[in-house]
């Protein structure tokens, strides 16, 4: 290979031609699990590799494991219930981090309120688990499970929730608030009818955010469950770790389609309000 | 702001006070507790550690062990088991290793991806940024699931190959380095390529344009100008790269040999197998003294820039 053959080489392939190539590559890389996902789960037999005919069987046996479906249920209500404690847990985290730029131990927080998303999350498990058994012999009570969960999810979703919001909230015009306050609201009155409906679309998508690590989450689970309470993700591990199971291909493919459904709609939804923003600007102009 | 009224004090304190006390309860209390027990024997009994201040003839007394941490670098119980290297350093040498490697294959893969990205055009970009996403938002067990049926021996992959005729017999692919490290830098791959993109999309293009001026070749522009810019976008995604997979877990569980033992399921197996609550402690101290080393290079890197440079 001289290195004329690789000017000439460069010089036939454009960057546009290159960049094509390559964006298309690891899109197909990003993508071939999803697509093995969906496919397979239709899969008539259990063989991996080969693709022997259309069925459903793995969405019926899907319906009759209760251990999936009952994991299913956990992981919603502990989802909903982290989506929520984060998101107002990191509105609070966020406006300190904006707003209050003068009080000792700042620094401090600031490193607190991060280092959820730097440390690995077996740490996190552990920590978290050695503090619940202390607190457990202490006042005999939480029992490892629901709450211990929805405690060991939170702290990891109220650091991604305090990022989401930061970055919209030191966006917001002061200005608009100063003039709410001019007009007589009270700072309470202020937060809630002129900041929050500014920083709404930062609170949906870190909701959305956090319910779905909540939902994901395998290792915190794995360290703060107790007996008999074991969620979504948890169940599908000791599964998959046993082996082939297209059951969990059929569970895989109902969470791809709920997602990319829930995608579309909202950016459809993203789409409409601007372009209504749009022609309310216009309409604005021209009057 | 200096005439605040007193109720405004408080209020202020409230809002400082809950999502303080809320990281002071269950973020550093936990971690107080995890290096006390570090330092403690196993316990007797029901206990599963010792209890580090202990009364002795009616006076207190403190009593830290650091045999836990000995007894990760070194192994009392024998004086060679060939290399002569415990369980505990190969697991951190094993984490190391796959961190490394993720992290050169994420840069490698992902910075030509988030460089293409950046330059098309602005209409599509929200798209293809969204295509990134998407998967993201599906579950990251269930992905890595897949891969263990696409590389299997039977799998789909040597099915696939072999049909083409490339090889005759199936490649060992899963449950090796191949198997770990695609599926660790498939995971890792788009922690990468955001910060690369939200650093490359803001690149200012004129500072190309007056390289390629000035003479400069493609080539030249980007290993001069473009790659220098943007160091902050490939030391941000470095970070959010290597250090979560220096502690994963889920990976080397599904994808990974017997070989392929990492660090985060050594903690697993020290806390729920051996119940041996102290080296586990000890261990993930080790951990967070591993990790805190790239870190405080990261902050070092961070502030060291040049104070007009934006």
């Amino acid at each position: 290979m001289s290195w004329r053959a690789v000017m000439s080489l460069r010089r036939a392939i454009s960057e546009k031609t290159l960049g094509r190539l390559w964006l298309g590559m690891m899109y197909l890389f990003l993508y071939i699990p999803l697509i093995f996902l969906v496919v397979f789960s239709f899969n008539s037999t259990r063989q991996d590799g080969v693709f022997t005919g259309f069925s459903l069987r793995w969405y019926a046996a899907l319906m009759d494991d209760s251990r999936l479906v009952e994991g299913f249920f956990l992981s919603l209500k502990v989802a909903l219930l982290t989506g929520t404690l984060s998101v107002v847990l990191g509105c609070f985290a966020a406006f300190v981090l904006v707003r209050y730029l003068r009080f000792s131990g700042r620094t401090l927080f600031y490193g607190l309120v991060n280092a959820p998303l730097v440390m690995p999350e077996v740490i996190i498990g552990l920590a978290l688990l050695l503090l619940m058994v202390a607190v457990q012999r202490a006042l005999g009570w939480p029992d490892r499970g629901f709450i211990t969960i929805v405690l060991g999810h939170t702290l990891l979703g109220m650091a991604y929730a305090t990022v989401v919001i930061q970055s919209r909230l030191s966006e917001v015009d002061r200005s608009i608030e100063e003039a709410a306050m001019d007009l007589g609201c009270k700072p309470l009155q202020v937060f809630f009818l002129v900041t929050l409906p500014n920083i709404a679309p930062a609170l949906v998508s870190s909701w959305l955010l956090t319910f779905t690590l909540s939902f994901d989450d395998v290792v915190i689970s794995e360290f703060l469950s107790g007996p008999g309470v074991t969620t979504l993700p948890q169940v599908i591990f000791s599964y998959a770790r046993r082996g082939v199971n297209p059951t969990i291909y059929a569970a895989a493919t109902l969470l791809i389609a709920v997602v990319s459904l829930g995608i579309v709609a909202y950016s459809l939804a993203m789409l409409r309000r601007q372009k209504r923003l749009d022609r309310e600007i216009s309409a604005a102009r021209s009057a | 702001m200096s005439t605040l009224k007193p109720h405004h004090k408080l209020g202020r304190r409230l809002v400082i006070g809950v999502p303080y006390g809320w990281l002071v309860l269950f973020f550093v209390l936990p971690f107080l507790i995890l290096l006390r027990i570090s330092v403690t024997d196993m316990g007797s009994g029901v206990d599963p550690f010792a209890p580090v201040v202990e009364r002795v003839d009616g006076a207190w007394r403190l009593v830290l062990k650091v045999q836990n941490y000995l007894s990760i670098f070194h192994d009392a119980a024998q004086g060679g088991s060939g290399s002569g290297r415990t369980i505990y350093v190969d697991a951190y040498l094993t984490s190391l290793k796959y961190a490394f490697f993720t992290t050169l294959l994420c840069l490698g893969l992902g910075y030509p991806f988030a460089y293409f990205l950046a330059r098309a055009r602005p209409a599509v970009r929200p798209v293809l940024l969204m295509l990134v996403m998407l998967p993201f938002w599906t579950s990251f067990l269930l992905r890595v699931y897949a891969w263990k049926g696409i590389l299997a021996d039977q799998g789909v992959l040597n099915n696939l190959l072999i049909s083409l005729g490339l090889i005759q017999e199936p490649i060992a692919m899963l449950y090796t380095d191949v198997s770990m490290l695609v599926g660790m830098t498939y995971v890792y791959c788009p922690f990468m390529i955001l910060p690369l993109y939200a650093n490359l999309v803001k690149m200012d293009g004129r500072l190309l344009e007056a390289a390629h001026d000035l003479g400069a070749s493609g080539w030249q522009t980007f290993w001069l100008v473009t790659v220098p810019l943007s160091r902050s976008g490939i030391v941000a995604g470095c970070m959010l790269v290597f250090i979560p997979a220096l502690g994963e877990f889920v990976i080397p569980s599904l994808l990974g040999g017997a070989e392929n033992i990492m660090i985060g399921r050594v903690v697993w197996d020290e806390m729920f197998s051996s119940n041996n609550w102290p080296r586990a402690s000890a261990l993930a101290v080790v951990m967070i003294v591993v990790i805190l080393v790239p870190l405080a290079l990261y902050y070092r890197a961070s502030s060291a820039r040049p104070a007009g440079a934006r």
